[in-house]
């Protein structure tokens, strides 16, 4: 029998089969489409990590003077305790770095807590107070919808004046214009100038809670003892001098602390490389557990595709005694029944394929991850939803093909 | 009975013997016993012959049925069948000789049910390796031939018993057989259909066609120009009828 014979056969017992092909199909289907699609959404959150998250918190070429990295995946309860032990950065520190620097850059001060701004009666709570120098919004690349960011004269002289998040422009004012009201942030009394763009959310943490005010004015004191800051942020114009402005900062940073050669930094220079690697480190859990999720699937798949080549090479034990009869070989039957299962795994690939691919788009629409199809994973889908149906297949036509012809024909 | 040949091992059939079997045994072993379904059996069949072959249950028949149809090996004897010694050929090569050399007609009809008559009768072409459209052709001649030319695209269940055996029959010979093997054909039909199908047999066999039949029924056997009676696993009787 020829190989365009058996497929042919093979489609044609698919199509008066339905119900019982499509229950096999589903097998490879879902192992296909949940390969593909674990497969894309992997790749959208590596996408969204390391493009918009990476640069939301961190911003572009930028680096942060800080005590402990911001992201750290499963530290030690030790190291963690060595890190609290390490002396804060100051102003000084700030300071000293500032001027130390040779390469051109723009740095920011910023220190962070939890607090409630009210105004009238109305009351946002849990808003995270900024307290920044004036380069803040350049830096964060946030960029003023209404008013302005406080100047450079009103950081050093501490001027109380706010630029607010747009949810906390919205839950205070509603629709109302903000600016020139007075708020209060943590019970001290600040003048509103500014209002930031609205941001939306990532990973579902909302971007626009939030009030920015001079790193020097009153409400320091509500996010750090006097003097102290949590990160100094320094943004370069390109890699390069990023990595420069960085060595200078680590120079100035050792010799301020008194460090000996020897001597680890009790300090991190923290760039969005830091949260890279961190989520290489979740990506690459992820990429040990998806296959193992998706090989599961596929072997059940296998498992209902041998089942039910078993039950169709029972059902038509007359049928193959019939076509022995007529001069069918081992070779034929077994064929045919492989060409069955491998077409009943193929179809089904190439529906998991679809699937997949229209989950990728669904995720992309409906979701903020810029989830995309990656083409190994297609490749892997393919590869394994033949294998597995030659494989399911195998056991179930060898038994069709070694049955006596006599005793086939003579079965109810 | 009279150009029958003297047959001893080691010799070759004339070549008018189309069917040869000399001293064929067929034992199973049913594990606690040993059945010996037949017990030396050796006939010849000429060309062009009608022969029914009878004989009570348990008499070898289906036995003998299966070794002449190439289903089964002999466990000893010999066995042409239209020149080639048979009885000592592997697997393969007695599905290639079921494919060329013999066309069977069952009891129970054994068509596909989900595929209309024309499928049906082309199967034994697809094994044999014939392009799609050469099967089309040979299988419309072989359904033309049974009287069936308009009823291709019917299905098994939407024919009358008769017609299905009619397919039957058209599949049998679509590849130029050199004998028709039937096993009981008219057992699951009533007596008007089988007197049609003994009449379809009849035509084949005035048109050349080497025809071999197994049956219980004395007068479906009387349609055939020889009997050969079976029991207990020999040749009990073995005439040729009055035309």
């Amino acid at each position: 029998m020829a190989f365009l014979d058996a497929i042919r056969l093979a489609l044609h017992t698919l199509r008066t089969q339905k119900l019982k092909s499509g229950f096999s199909l589903l097998g490879v289907f879902v192992g296909v489409t949940s390969l593909i699609g674990s497969c894309s959404i992997a790749n959208g959150v590596n996408r969204y990590m390391t493009e918009k998250f990476a640069q939301t918190i961190f911003g572009v070429n930028t680096f942060q003077l800080r005590r402990q990295p911001m992201f750290n995946a499963n530290v030690p309860d030790s190291v963690w305790r060595a890190w609290r032990r390490r002396p804060r950065i100051r102003f000084s520190d700030a300071k000293a770095v500032t001027e130390a620097l040779t390469v051109p850059v723009i740095t920011a001060w910023q220190s962070s807590d939890n607090v409630s701004v009210t105004y009238g009666n109305k009351e946002a709570r849990d808003i995270e107070l900024t307290a920044a120098s004036e380069r803040y919004f350049e830096i964060k690349n946030l960029r003023i919808a209404t008013g302005r960011a406080f100047t450079a004269q009103e950081n050093r002289s501490g001027v109380a004046v706010a630029v607010l998040g747009d949810a906390v422009a919205k839950r205070l004012f509603n629709d109302r214009p903000a600016l020139g009201h007075n708020v209060r942030i943590g019970g001290l009394p600040y003048r509103v100038v500014g209002v930031v763009e609205h941001q939306g959310s990532l990973m579902g943490f909302p971007l626009d809670r939030f009030v920015v005010v001079p790193a020097l004015s009153p409400a320091q004191n509500l996010v750090n003892p006097p003097g102290i800051l949590d990160a100094f942020f320094v943004k370069a114009r390109n890699p390069t001098e990023m990595r420069q402005a960085m060595d200078q900062a680590e120079a100035v940073m050792r010799s301020r602390r008194h460090l000996r050669p020897a001597q680890d930094d009790n300090f991190v220079l923290d760039t969005s490389e830091g949260i890279q690697r961190f989520w290489a480190g979740i990506n690459r859990v992820l990429m040990t557990v998806m296959p193992g999720i998706v090989i599961v699937s596929l072997v059940i798949g296998g498992i209902v595709i041998m089942n039910i080549m078993l039950m169709a090479v029972a059902e038509r034990t007359r049928e193959i005694g019939l076509r022995k009869s007529l001069g069918a070989r081992r070779t034929d039957i077994l064929r045919q029944f492989l060409a069955e299962s491998t077409a009943i795994a193929a179809i089904g690939a190439v529906l998991g394929i679809g699937a997949g691919v229209g989950l990728t788009i669904l995720i992309n629409a409906l979701s903020p991850l810029p989830a995309s199809v990656s083409p190994a994973s297609v490749i892997a889908a393919v590869i394994m939803g033949a294998t597995v149906g030659i494989l399911a297949g195998v056991y179930p036509a060898t038994r069709a093909a070694r049955l006596d012809p006599i005793t086939a024909l003579r079965q109810e | 009975m009279s150009n029958v040949q003297l047959f001893r091992t080691g010799d070759t059939p004339l070549p008018d013997v189309i069917i040869l079997t000399h001293k064929l045994t067929r034992e199973y072993d049913m594990g606690s016993e040993l059945v010996r379904a037949l017990r030396g059996v050796s006939v010849q069949i000429q060309r062009n012959e009608y022969v029914a072959v009878m004989g009570p249950s348990g008499s070898g028949k289906s036995t003998l049925m299966n070794l002449i149809g190439c289903l089964d090996t002999p466990t000893s004897g010999e066995y042409w069948l239209n020149g080639q010694k048979v009885s000592d050929l592997a697997d393969d090569e007695l599905a290639r000789i079921r494919n060329k050399e013999i066309g069977f007609v069952f009891q129970t009809f054994n068509l596909l049910p989900r595929a209309d008559a024309l499928h049906n009768v082309e199967l034994p072409l697809i094994y044999a390796g014939i392009s799609a459209k050469g099967r089309r052709e040979r299988a419309a001649h072989a359904l033309e031939r049974v009287g069936l030319g308009n009823r291709m695209d019917h299905r098994p269940n939407e024919l009358s018993g008769g017609q299905r055996q009619r397919v039957a029959i058209a599949r049998a010979l679509v590849n130029e057989p050199s004998i028709l093997l039937a096993d009981e054909p008219t057992g699951n039909l009533d007596s008007t259909t089988s007197t049609e199908i003994m009449g379809v047999f009849g035509e084949l066999h005035r048109q050349g066609q080497t025809v071999v039949m197994v049956t219980h029924e004395q007068d479906i056997a009387a349609h055939a120009e020889r009997v050969i009676t079976l029991r207990d696993g020999v040749v009990a009787t073995d005439q040729a009828r009055a035309a």
